[in-house]
């Protein structure tokens, strides 16, 4: 199956019987647009020299926004992984965070200038700090659950990764251990079909991620990625079972990676010309907006005006972000350990 | 007074902690059936629910206390044989020595690590180990190596109050062999202190875990000698108390270090460049480091086992040898 | 003949209980044959000799604990595989050096030379005082000049600049001073009595309190005539529990603490932790030492609750069973001194904990009362010790003045 094949046209009805209201649409168009522009103008900075490394999620975006949508913010607990921009764009995380991010500066709520940019974390909003190794995330919002349902605390642990990193041990530990337990938890596998040059055939001999769901006693779903609303109505249905008890689900959503790996990266070298157009071609913010406009939900104008609303946005909190302090050299020797608890 | 042995002051400890605090709770490998090494006995009974057993996993079982921390409980995960642990090595090294320092502080993860360490059992290849070079290279990740009961009481309990990471370091050999009254010991014990636990003036001996112990042997036949030892009890491997170590080492200008770990790369390399570069005008002789030989650890034949392990006599000769330079 | 040794059954396991003897003396033993059954803290299992033979002597009983490697039994007659195999291993290993497989650094090199190679310590020390090392006379390896040769130099330069002054201590540490008494007392005069591990502890806890914490003493008389009343007739509801002052006042301490946190503290070198709970430290003495076992959360305890914790813990006390969780977090400790029949005596601080009360002996005698009578009445000593960096006077004056007049209101 690939993403063209579950992608169904709907009817403005269709969508209304999944309870996305038009404020919803309209914020899933706000999100991946904010998404991509943030990340093209991250790109621009690090060609200019002024950002020292952007690794990206464009292409994925629908399949970041719907699934961020489903969750309840500031309740459910998220290990985006590091293409996730469009999650944590959901998830509360303004646009000049994102460029304190990108720019590594002092104030940055993700790492304060300690880590690469997009390595995620947010007490406010529940994302745990994450790293560049791969599929460790999994084993934590795992652990979070347990810990969760030890307390009876109604919330929904979710964790992303792309399919890679499903090669990893983690992945399966900790699909293994949230099935035994029933614990409340969403992995949610972006495949975009390369983990940086090594196509998904290298690493696994099975057609889909969800194949291996069986093998653990886990529920699954795949979904269309570059489908917004798709993903919205999978993931979302699952996000509340899985809080009212119903245990772990793994959720693949088939999505393309538009860019190279990250800014180090020149996927030219590795990838078919012609499938690099042909994804182009289908961009899944430019089919959300040509689905719109087909079902006259919005007039264009509206649409228009929250483009031109995102670029303004994203070039302010650049410019913005640009002039914010740097941190201090010294003040990396600082908190290798947590002097006090809370208690 | 009733003596307890260690691994009666580690289930104490545990079962103390438990009671104490709604957020502590155990997982590890056969700890419902009170674990290898009977440490948990009685406890799945006593706590149901918080004594969880886990699939034979370890990169999962230190992920999901990382996770469980994270959310605010205490977890204190057992890792059966300190030689299984390096399947978890990644989870310690890239995420839980680093949460805090990622986050500044904002996020941290108040977990233990318990695992039995330690050769002189029989255990062969993969039952014998010293694995604690490797994780005490881990900047965040606190490692902890008692050899006495009290201070496996008060510095399980300081591991568990601990809003880091904790590496818990148990020696086989001593689970039953050491004995001590708890009567008068101090309740809290600080991570991050050694302890001088003898005074002599001739060299100073530095040693942890069991070794400790045969360093205290060897002392006490010196002593018979005319040759006065100091000896520290370096308890926590990292951080490493300098301090301690410097001082006990001025005192004498002779110092000999103790590990069953092998020599390179071992602890020892690194509290001789402590000395070396702190002490180095009160030395009176060269640093010294009695360790076990660059093999794989450790064979598993007694003779090859001793061969391979110092101890008492072996530190004595040692110790003979530099108090006479 | 030949020895059978208790086997280790079981990583960690250092000794072994013989449950019951298969075979007896005079008992023809095959190889492999069960002799005893063993059980461990890991396994129970029979023990199949290692040796063919007759069963010569059993040297662990029925019932006896046997450490790793300690005797069990002889067999006699028997072939010994194994002590033909250790002649042969150590003929073998004759020409190779001696087990020191693990002497990772060996010693450097000394054949004599040395003599003029100072250490580090020697050449500072030498120079700070002006020392001719040259003609310094070595007690090291190949005559080298050691830490200590130059430190007995310094000694006698400084005996003979001053030699009525202390003599400086040898090392630059804290240290122990050596008792003196050798000298002026014969050793046959005095019986020289090994330290108990408590013994030790307790010497070490006094002198860390005495050494950190600068104590300050209070002494108020209380008026317990009523008290004394109240316990005469509350006696007799107590069967089977004897009951003393100490719960009496014991209660009243644990009231009080409630309004004066500052005193149910520990002292944590950077913070004063104040604790919600009292967990009451009570001194016992045993023959073995003092011992403070805690009672929990004394505050929620009636009399007679806090009596029967007493008395359980009094008699674990005694009978050396006490757990680590009687001992430890205790916020406050009560000393009954007066059952020593002492009237006044000054406690040191139970170190963290920041303060300490004594009860001393309740003595009748005449004192002024209201109206300026005098009347006969029962009057005790309640002593407070309290580390001065915790608190002050006025509260601690405060806490002793709120304790009599809860200790007097007792039984009116």
């Amino acid at each position: 199956m690939t993403a063209s094949e579950t992608r169904a046209p709907r009817s403005r009805e269709m969508l209304h019987d999944y309870l996305l209201s038009e404020e919803q649409l309209e914020a899933m168009y706000r999100y991946m647009l904010l998404s991509r522009r943030l990340e093209e103008r991250m790109m621009t900075l690090n060609r200019q020299g002024r950002a020292d490394f952007v690794i990206a999620g464009a292409g994925q975006e629908a399949a970041q926004v719907g699934a961020g949508l489903a969750l309840k913010p500031g309740v459910d607990y998220a290990a985006p992984y590091y293409r996730d921009l469009g999650v944590m764009l959901v998830l509360g995380m303004s646009p000049r965070e994102a460029m304190l991010n990108a720019l590594a500066k002092r104030d940055d709520p993700n790492s304060f200038g300690r880590q690469m940019p997009s390595h995620w974390a947010s007490v406010s909003r529940r994302v745990l700090t994450q790293s560049s190794v791969v599929a460790t995330q999994l084993i934590h919002v795992v652990g979070v659950a347990l810990a969760a349902k030890m307390r009876n605390d109604p919330i929904v642990a979710f964790a992303s990764c792309g399919e890679g990193s499903t090669s990893r041990g983690d992945f399966h530990e900790a699909l293994n251990f949230a099935a035994i337990h029933k614990l409340p938890v969403i992995f949610y596998v972006e495949n975009n079909g390369y983990a940086i040059s090594e196509r998904m055939e290298k690493a696994m001999p099975l057609p889909h991620v969800v194949d291996r769901a069986a093998a653990y006693g886990i529920q699954s779903a795949v979904v269309d990625g570059l489908d917004a609303v798709a993903v919205y109505q999978t993931v979302r249905p699952a996000v509340d079972q899985a809080r009212g008890g119903a245990g772990p689900f793994l959720i693949e959503a088939k999505c393309f990676r538009l860019w190279s790996h990250s800014s180090d990266d020149d996927q030219r070298r590795y990838r078919p010309r012609e499938e690099i157009e042909d994804w182009t071609r289908r961009d899944p913010i430019a089919l959300f907006r040509a689905r719109i406009e087909e079902d006259c939900l919005f007039p264009a104008e509206d649409l228009d005006a929250i483009e031109a609303g995102v670029e303004v946005d994203v070039r302010a909190a650049a410019k913005w972000a640009f002039d914010q302090p740097d941190p201090v050299p010294g003040d990396a020797l600082g908190f290798v350990y947590r002097e006090v608890s809370d208690g | 007074m009733a003596e307890v042995n260690v691994l009666e002051a580690v289930r104490t400890t545990l079962d103390e902690a438990l009671a104490a605090d709604d957020r502590v709770f155990l997982l590890g490998e056969d700890l419902e059936a009170g674990g290898v090494f009977r440490a948990t006995d009685g406890l799945a009974e006593k706590y149901p629910g918080r004594i969880i057993d886990t699939p034979l996993a370890e990169s999962s079982i230190i992920g999901i206390a990382i996770g469980a921390a994270h959310y605010g409980q205490r977890p204190v995960a057992e890792i059966q044989f300190a030689d299984f642990i390096h399947a978890g090595f990644d989870q310690l090294c890239s995420e839980a020595s680093r949460w805090s320092y990622r986050t500044r502080g904002e996020q941290y993860l108040p977990m233990v690590v318990r695992t039995p360490w330690g050769g002189g059992v029989h255990g062969g290849q993969h039952h014998s180990q010293s694995i604690e070079a490797y994780y005490a290279h881990m900047p965040g990740l606190k490692v902890v190596a008692p050899s006495f009961p009290a201070d496996y009481c008060s510095l399980l309990k300081a591991a568990i109050a601990d809003p880091n990471p904790v590496l818990f370091l148990e020696h086989k050999r001593t689970y039953r062999l050491i004995r001590q009254e708890l009567e008068g010991a101090p309740a809290e014990g600080r991570i991050g202190r050694a302890r001088i636990t003898r005074y002599g003036d001739d060299l100073t001996i530095i040693a942890y875990g069991f070794m400790l112990h045969e360093s205290l042997a060897a002392a006490g036949e010196l002593a018979g000698e005319g040759i006065e030892c100091t000896v520290v009890d370096v308890l926590t491997l990292n951080p490493l108390d300098e301090e301690a170590v410097l001082e006990a080492v001025r005192a004498t200008g002779k110092a000999l270090i103790v590990h069953e770990d092998t020599l390179t790369g071992g602890l020892g390399g690194e509290i001789a460049a402590i000395i070396a570069e702190h002490a180095f005008e009160d030395l009176d002789a060269p640093v010294r480091r009695l360790a076990g030989p660059d093999i794989p650890p450790m064979p598993f034949h007694h003779d090859m086992e001793a061969f391979f392990l110092p101890d008492r006599a072996k530190i004595a000769a040692a110790a003979r040898d530099l108090a006479a330079y | 003949m030949t020895t059978v040794t208790m086997p280790q059954l079981g990583e960690s396991v250092t000794e072994g209980v013989v449950l019951r003897w298969l075979k007896q003396a005079g008992d023809g033993v095959a190889l492999d044959e069960s002799l005893c059954e063993i059980e461990t803290e890991k396994v129970t299992a029979e023990l199949p000799s290692p040796f063919e033979g007759m069963l010569g002597e059993i040297l662990a009983p029925e019932g006896a604990t046997v450490a790793v490697d300690a005797p069990l039994c002889t067999i006699l007659g028997a072939a010994d595989p194994a002590s033909a195999a250790e002649a042969a291993i150590a003929r073998e290993s004759a020409g190779e050096p001696a087990a020191g497989g693990a002497e990772a650094s060996p010693a450097p090199a000394n054949d004599g030379s040395r003599g003029s190679v100072y250490s580090p310590v020697v050449q500072r020390l030498a120079a700070k005082h002006g020392i001719d090392l040259a003609a310094t006379a070595g007690s090291g390896r190949g005559g080298r000049v050691t830490r200590k040769d130059v430190q007995a130099v310094i000694d006698a330069r400084a005996r003979e600049a001053a030699p009525t002054a202390e003599l400086p201590l040898p090392l630059e540490r804290e240290t122990v001073p050596a008792p003196d008494m050798a000298t002026v007392v014969a050793p046959d005069e005095f019986d020289a009595a090994p330290l108990s591990p408590t013994r030790r502890t307790i010497g070490e806890r006094m002198v860390r309190s005495t050494r950190e914490a600068p104590q300050a003493w209070m002494l108020v008389e209380a008026d317990v005539t009523e008290l004394v009343a109240l316990r005469a007739r509350e006696r007799q509801r107590f069967a089977g529990v004897d009951l003393t002052y100490l719960p009496y006042f014991a209660s009243a301490v644990a009231a009080t603490l409630t309004d004066f946190p500052a005193l149910n503290a520990r002292w944590h070198g950077d913070e004063l932790r104040r604790y919600r709970r009292v967990n009451l430290g009570v001194a016992i003495a045993t023959e073995r030492g003092l011992v403070v076992p805690v009672v929990p959360n004394a505050r929620d305890l009636s009399v007679a609750g806090l009596a029967r914790r007493i008395v359980d813990l009094v008699a674990r006390a005694h009978a050396g069973t006490l757990r680590i969780a009687d001992i430890e977090g205790g916020t406050f400790t009560v000393n009954n001194t007066g059952a020593f029949g002492s009237v006044a005596s000054k406690p040191i601080v139970n170190h963290p904990q920041v303060a300490i009360v004594t009860m001393e002996r309740a003595v009748r005698r005449p004192v002024v009362v209201e109206g300026d009578a005098i009347a006969i009445r029962a009057m005790m000593n309640i002593g407070l010790s309290f580390d001065h960096r915790a608190l002050d006077g006025a509260e601690a004056g405060s806490f002793l003045a709120a304790l009599k007049e809860r200790l007097e209101a007792l039984g009116s």
